[in-house]
């Protein structure tokens, strides 16, 4: 570890509960709806009530296509008459984590107590009848007047309108320069959707073989449509605490060893250096830089997979192989199986589990390290789990415990 | 996606073909010069005139010596595919599958490179590290030319 021990704020910060609501396909349910569900079962969840909650945070805010927030601060805060002493919610994050992030130097510079942390979508039902194509704004409609602006600049008017493929030409140029298959990469998809099957709550839960996958019709080569998330409603929720409230709450609380936001190169989904990699690499150098404890002490790893090449980026950004050697570690699966050496998207991760939008890997950490995820529990009671979310120019990560 | 017509500007006869489907940049007084090169046969970016370095996305400084003395230059157009998908989902009317998108790396500098497609190929017979150049799409009504690079085709 090369920062001094005062130096790591975080240590000050805890996960003290959490809350999740409905999960489905397509609800058609009030999203605002959806997120209280969980912001109301995670302050259940850490024993508190609403008037213990002093601090808010969210991703991406109320903002964005239709079906990508549920509910921005103000809403939360008024529906739930709320008294806080800080708050902050908006989209120019280190990944969908960073509202926990933020959530956690809030509470380690003495501004709040518990903070109340969510990220809900309905992009489910928004797509279903709500008049959102499945693609980005604007690339909707051919009789459109809209013109691309921003960093959708550079990349809508050559007809890519899709994350799907973006992502895809990182995934051919690690094909390329390592080797990389596609039966390897397939174990991330066949890997989350036997784990869905252990989820009450995951979308797709039917079995699916690797030659499934192989089978599925072509996105944007190489990516598949089983290496592609599942849209879907749902809300999800922290509570981020201080971690001398200790006493005050239901259960011992995840403990927050070490966390990572780091971008070391342009913060574009074209112009990053690497084009086999992504920021997730930089994350995952600085996090260990905040930690003694090493990639082989990881018992269970969530690791955001909206696309499925994207694990493979946390997979080698974060150590637990060498940069390239991603498609080796996968071969077969069983590494990342629940009993196998890094116990691997758990709940099914995006894939099958349902697009909660990086949310529903730090909730599954979670669940796993306190030993409450039913038939998908990792075995031999975990104690050191990551969290990771963000793809292209965007990663944050953080490093758990339950054994303080 | 229909084959982007020559580099050079574009003639009468070109306005009367169907103008293929695109979702358009939104022009600035920063990005002008690279929507509206095309017209006549360049593809043009920003470039350092204190120490030569292009810049692309267009900005105000120059990244290398933070001059912002920042002229306008045109490449040769000639590239290399860094790396490229055959998109075949079908996104929306009027783009039809299968068609190559592509990060392109220009000749003039390691670091100057592009999002664009790949045309006038077969799509699946793109490979890595081949060479390709500049070929313009004409959107004359709305004054923007799309930079797509097509195979250097020996001799």
């Amino acid at each position: 570890m090369s920062e001094a021990t005062d130096l790591i704020g975080e240590r000050r910060a805890v996960i003290s509960g959490v809350g999740q609501s409905d999960i489905g396909r397509r609800l058609f349910r009030d999203p605002l709806e959806l997120t209280i569900d969980a912001c109301l079962a995670a302050i259940e969840d850490a024993g508190l009530t609403t008037a213990d909650i002093d601090g808010l945070s969210t991703y991406p805010g109320a903002s964005g296509p239709l079906g990508f927030s549920g509910g921005g601060i103000t809403d939360v805060h008024d529906a739930l008459r709320l008294e806080v002493n800080w708050f902050t919610g908006g989209i120019e994050y280190p990944g969908q984590l960073g509202a926990v992030v933020n959530a956690c130097f809030a509470v380690a510079a003495g501004l709040c107590k518990h903070v109340l942390v969510w990220r809900s979508v309905f992009e489910g039902s928004a797509q279903g009848k709500g008049g959102r194509a499945a693609v980005m704004p604007g690339a909707g409609s051919t009789t459109t007047s809209f013109k691309a602006s921003g960093f959708m600049e550079w990349l809508l008017p050559f007809s890519v309108p899709s994350a799907a493929t973006w992502i895809a030409m990182y995934a051919q140029r690690h094909f390329h320069e390592y080797g990389t298959t596609r039966e390897q990469l397939g174990q991330i998809a066949v890997n989350a959707r036997k784990n869905a099957a252990l989820n009450p709550k995951a979308i797709y839960t039917d079995p699916m073989s690797l030659d499934d996958y192989l089978a599925a019709r072509m996105i944007s080569t190489p990516l598949c449509l089983y290496d592609c998330d599942v849209p879907c409603d749902g809300g999800t929720a922290f509570i981020v605490s201080r971690a001398d409230t200790a006493a005050d709450l239901r259960r011992p609380p995840i403990q927050v060893e070490a966390l990572a936001t780091a971008l070391h190169g342009r913060p574009s989904w074209d112009q990053y250096h690497d084009l086999t990699s992504m920021p997730a690499q930089d994350a995952g150098k600085e996090l260990w830089k905040r930690t003694d404890l090493k990639p082989t002490d990881v018992d269970v790893a969530e690791m955001y997979d909206g696309f499925s090449f994207i694990t493979v980026a946390w997979l080698e950004g974060m150590g637990f192989c060498k940069k390239g050697e991603a498609g080796p570690f996968l071969e077969g699966g069983q590494r990342i199986a629940l009993d196998g050496e890094l116990p691997l998207n758990t709940n099914g991760g995006q894939l099958s589990g349902g697009r909660l939008h990086g949310f529903g890997f730090l909730h599954e950490a979670c669940v796993q390290l306190w030993g409450e995820a039913g038939d998908r529990q990792v075995p031999n009671n975990p104690e050191v789990g990551v969290a990771c979310a963000g793809g292209g120019p965007m990663a944050g990560t953080l490093l758990l415990t339950n054994s303080r | 996606m229909s084959a982007a017509s020559g580099s050079s500007g574009v003639g009468a006869e070109q306005r009367e073909e169907e103008v293929p489907f695109r979702i358009l940049p939104a022009l600035s007084d920063r990005n002008r010069h690279f929507w509206q090169g095309g017209r006549d046969g360049e593809l043009r970016f920003q470039k350092c005139n204190g120490c030569g370095y292009f810049l692309h996305p267009p900005s105000v400084i120059c990244p290398k010596c933070w001059s912002k003395d920042i002229g306008i230059a045109a490449v040769s157009g000639r590239a290399e595919v860094l790396t490229f998908s055959v998109n075949v989902q079908n996104w929306m009317p009027g783009l039809e599958p299968p068609f190559v998108l592509a990060i392109v790396g220009l000749v003039e500098q390691d670091d100057l490179r592009l999002t664009t497609n790949i045309v006038n190929i077969d799509p699946y017979e793109v490979t890595i590290g081949m060479p390709v150049q500049v070929v313009f799409e004409p959107h004359p009504d709305d004054e923007v030319w799309i930079p797509l690079f097509e195979p250097i085709t020996e001799g």
